[in-house]
């Protein structure tokens, strides 16, 4: 591998308000080099990547580029135009193509003249295809892009920084939404193209392919550095510790001996658009002092299982019991008064209105209390104290509980979300992702609540995209794959990983 | 470089200034035309004002013009705060008009402490039915109501033609497409004598204040913001949406449907196809200007009527088209629009970063 340096990221810091996304972070690149930049989720990767693009400016820090003699230039920040013109390039987790037009037409939009395009269409396709026998990235340059796979999308976006000529390129997430095969073909076409002198970064939380198909590891966690390493002198367990952190506090779990049932569903089947997420359960029980960890990866069939538990999914055939009674009409209404703690995945859509007071959101599940309401009004001195009292009790910050709802931070929402499941005891809670997006301190009292509500009796769901979560909380392992469960044989990321690419034993 | 981004919250003093400032900028805007149309401005602006404040007789026909406006713009702001977009308040405003031609004009001769409640209850059934209709045909087929709504006021009017020259054509009517009187007992009291203001006002401004209170006050109100604001949310906690956005659809039909009772037993006394000058749609203005709060539809109803009855008489005193009316109301609607733009958001100016884009 060369040496000489084409990237080097000096110092960079970035705050949000309260939140600080980068502190202080060093990264570099040399010449056809692949660097994965690895970190949990809200770690900070997707920010950095857009300081350097120029999508957001840094509040402190530089970034430097070489220039085709290969001397460091500075970069003038913020301005997506000047990373461009230096040569990087970044593909997005979210495709920005324009549908209705073709490939050709995506890849050279926008880095041409349109009437220059009109004369030189024959020439941009000559170099496309030029390209494409490089680096081996195909894809139909005639069709809509509409039409094309998800896979061929990427290759289209891919390439659309390659025509672009750039020597640095930024994948986020590539491989969020390719299968296993796609994924592979994908990083050995970065491969060549990395042998053929391209600087590749990219961001990943997959450790498998970043093991398989980089060359340097840089690993951030909370928005700090916390590590390089070679990937040969790395394996999983000394990455997954650099991730996660010797530091992080674990809320302790203490042996529990499970009670009864509280929630058992049967021959559950709820269609969906594909055979990937179609729900499928011949069975699942959930016991009191008893948390059942889902494990799996997005997509596969835990948007429809939460349905089902919350209400909002009717399940085609099956049936559901909560607590020993049956449930006759799957509704949220049902499931609120059979005691079903729900804790959304999506918390600004499903979990609060935003324009209503804070108040207003943690009495919004139990409108026909006796508390809330007489005669159809509103008790709103009963609300207010209510607001209060839990404010105070679950450490609810904010401009006040009479303020909006959605000027609260997301860790405050999922605190005021989490009053208003576990200040009604519930027999069940389904927690689905309920520390995506949380800061360290946010996600640890949540692990806290949980595990006191499993000491209370109750008994938990735990959806969880994160396996570090599912391994910390859960008594049971599930792992969900084409809208089928699996109980894990292992608790080792190994096992659960497999099981989470389909391969059940 | 100026860069435009979301204001974190709206202060009182933005809330309640925009809808003002947009009035008053709609109105200084309309001496444009003014100018066009070859008027002196100060003149015109001078016989708008005593139009509406001039004498008594000005003034209560400001407050008669300004009824059916307050009970189309509650229908409206009701409606669109639970994101149900009626758009059929004219059509609603007629079925209403005619429910109380059906019971008031003789079919049932009771006195008038039973006809007048039956009339006014029909009349805001009717019209209650035909926000229903849409309502489910969105909850059940996902029609959208914007257009069912909408196309279903031109089959209400062309209905109503059709009533008009056969079953309720008045046969003392010397031919006209009108409808028989409605009897004596039934009609609305005027508030004062020798003047059209009649008790449909009274009625009006209690709905809103009933409207008023119980959008914040009561649990259904509770409900129906909720599914304005979030109806994803509002599902997730169980609130039923589709019922919700029925009970709303019954309300603010029935509230276009007063409109038309008020019009036919308050004012005219018979029902042509002329009764609405558009009220339905001139009523979804009034609740923009409201802010879509129904204490404020009472507010912005006056400004609108000030407005029409203000030009009227100006363009009878200098003989300028009275559109301008019409003008003045819909640049209104446009500076609301833009003024709530401003309301959300705010521009800040920022420095170029360095190197310059």
């Amino acid at each position: 591998m060369a040496s000489e340096k084409v990237l080097s990221l000096n110092g960079l810091s970035k705050r949000f308000g309260s939140i600080v996304a980068n502190k202080d972070v060093n990264l570099s690149l040399h010449r056809g080099e692949v660097l994965a930049l690895l970190g949990e989720n809200g770690a900070g990767k997707t920010t950095l990547m857009n300081m350097l693009f120029g999508h957001y400016l840094p509040d402190e820090g530089s970034v430097e580029v070489a220039d085709e003699g290969g001397t460091l230039q500075p970069l003038p920040l913020g301005q997506p135009q000047a990373a461009i013109a230096a040569g990087v390039g970044m593909v997005h987790q979210h495709f920005t193509l324009a549908e209705n037009l073709n490939a050709l037409d995506n890849i050279v939009l926008g880095s041409e003249d349109l009437r220059a395009f009109r004369r030189n269409r024959a020439a941009a396709r000559g170099k496309i295809s030029d390209i494409m026998k490089r680096s081996g990235l195909t894809a139909p340059l005639d069709v809509p892009v509409g039409r094309l796979s998800v896979g061929e999308r990427q290759r289209v976006e891919i390439l659309k920084a390659l025509y672009r000529d750039v020597r640095i390129l930024v994948l986020d997430e590539p491989t969020a939404v390719l299968t296993p095969q796609e994924a592979d073909t994908l990083f050995e076409n970065i491969g060549a193209m990395a042998r053929d002198g391209l600087s590749v970064i990219f961001i990943s939380h997959k450790l498998r392919e970043v093991l398989a198909f980089s060359h340097r590891i840089a690993v951030l966690r909370h928005g700090v550095n916390v590590g390089e390493i070679a990937t040969a002198d790395a394996d999983e367990r000394t990455i997954a510790r650099m991730m996660v952190g010797a530091d992080t506090e674990r809320a302790e779990r203490s042996a529990m001996e499970p009670g009864a049932p509280v929630l058992s569903l049967r021959d559950i089947r709820v269609p969906g658009r594909s055979e990937r997420d179609t729900l499928d359960i011949p069975e699942l029980e959930v016991r009191s002092h008893e948390i059942v960890g889902i494990a799996g990866v997005s997509g596969n069939g835990q948007a429809a299982l939460a349905g089902v538990i919350s209400g909002t999914v009717q399940p085609q055939s099956g049936t559901i019991a909560i607590g020993g009674d049956a449930v006759r009409e799957c509704s949220p209404t049902t499931m609120i008064h059979l005691g079903v703690g729900r804790i959304p995945e999506d918390r600004h859509h499903d979990g609060i209105v935003g324009s209503m007071s804070v108040a207003e959101n943690m009495v919004i599940e139990r409108l026909d209390d006796q508390e809330v309401q007489k005669n159809g009004l509103l008790r709103r001195e009963a609300i207010a104290r209510n607001a209060e009292r839990l404010a105070e009790a679950y450490d609810v910050r904010g401009p006040g509980i009479q303020a909006p709802a959605r000027l609260l931070s997301g860790g405050n929402i999922q605190k005021l979300i989490l009053a208003r499941v576990f200040e009604e005891a519930p027999k069940l809670i389904l927690a689905n992702q309920p520390t995506r997006g949380l800061d360290m301190g946010a996600a640890a009292e949540v692990a806290r609540r949980l595990l006191d509500a499993r000491s209370r009796g109750a008994g938990i769901i735990l959806i969880s995209e994160d396996l570090d979560e599912v391994l910390g909380l859960a008594d049971r392992i599930l792992v969900i794959h084409d809208g089928k469960l699996g109980a894990a044989h292992a608790r080792d990321r190994e096992t659960i990983g497999l099981m989470m690419a389909g391969e059940m034993a | 470089m100026i860069r435009i981004e979301p204001r974190q919250a709206t202060s009182h003093c933005l809330k309640y200034g925009v809808p003002v400032v947009s009035a008053i900028v709609a109105l200084a805007l309309a001496a444009i035309p003014l100018a066009l149309a070859g008027a002196n401005i100060a003149t015109a602006y001078r016989e708008m004002f005593s139009g509406v404040f001039g004498s008594v007789f000005a003034f209560s026909e400001m407050l008669t013009r300004a009824t059916p406006l307050i009970f189309t713009g509650l229908a409206a702001a009701i409606a669109f705060r639970a994101r149900l977009w009626n758009i059929g308040a004219e059509g609603q405003l007629y079925l209403g008009a005619m429910a109380a031609v059906a019971v008031g004009t003789g079919f049932l001769d009771v006195p008038g402490f039973i006809l007048l409640p039956l009339i006014i209850i029909c009349g805001a059934a009717a019209g209650a039915a035909g926000m229903a209709v849409p309502t489910f045909l969105r909850t059940r087929f996902g029609a959208d109501e914007v257009v069912t709504t909408l196309l279903l006021n031109f089959i209400i009017l062309i209905f109503l033609q059709m009533m008009l020259e056969g079953p309720i054509k008045d046969p003392m009517g010397l031919g006209w497409p009108q409808s028989p009187p409605i009897l004596d007992q039934g009609m609305l009291p005027p508030l004062i004598d020798r003047m059209r203001v009649h008790s449909g006002l009274v009625l009006a401004i209690v709905a809103a204040i009933i409207a008023q209170f119980l959008l914040v006050r009561s649990v259904w109100g509770f409900r129906l913001r909720a599914v304005g604001e979030n109806a994803s949310a509002a599902r997730h906690a169980g609130i039923g949406v589709n019922r919700l956005l029925f009970s709303v659809a019954i309300v603010s039909g029935a509230l276009a449907g007063l409109a038309g009772v008020g019009e036919v037993a308050g004012l005219k006394g018979y029902l042509t196809a002329d009764l609405s000058p558009g009220f339905g749609y001139t009523g979804i203005v009034v609740a923009m200007l409201a802010g879509l709060s129904p204490a404020g539809v009472v507010v912005s109803a006056l400004f609108i009527a000030s407005v029409f009855v203000g030009a009227d008489s100006m363009s009878r005193a200098m003989g300028v088209s009275s559109y301008l009316a019409d003008l003045v109301v819909s640049m209104s609607l446009l500076c609301v629009l833009v003024g709530g733009f401003f309301a959300r958001f705010r521009i800040v100016r920022t420095r170029a970063a360095a190197g310059g884009a």
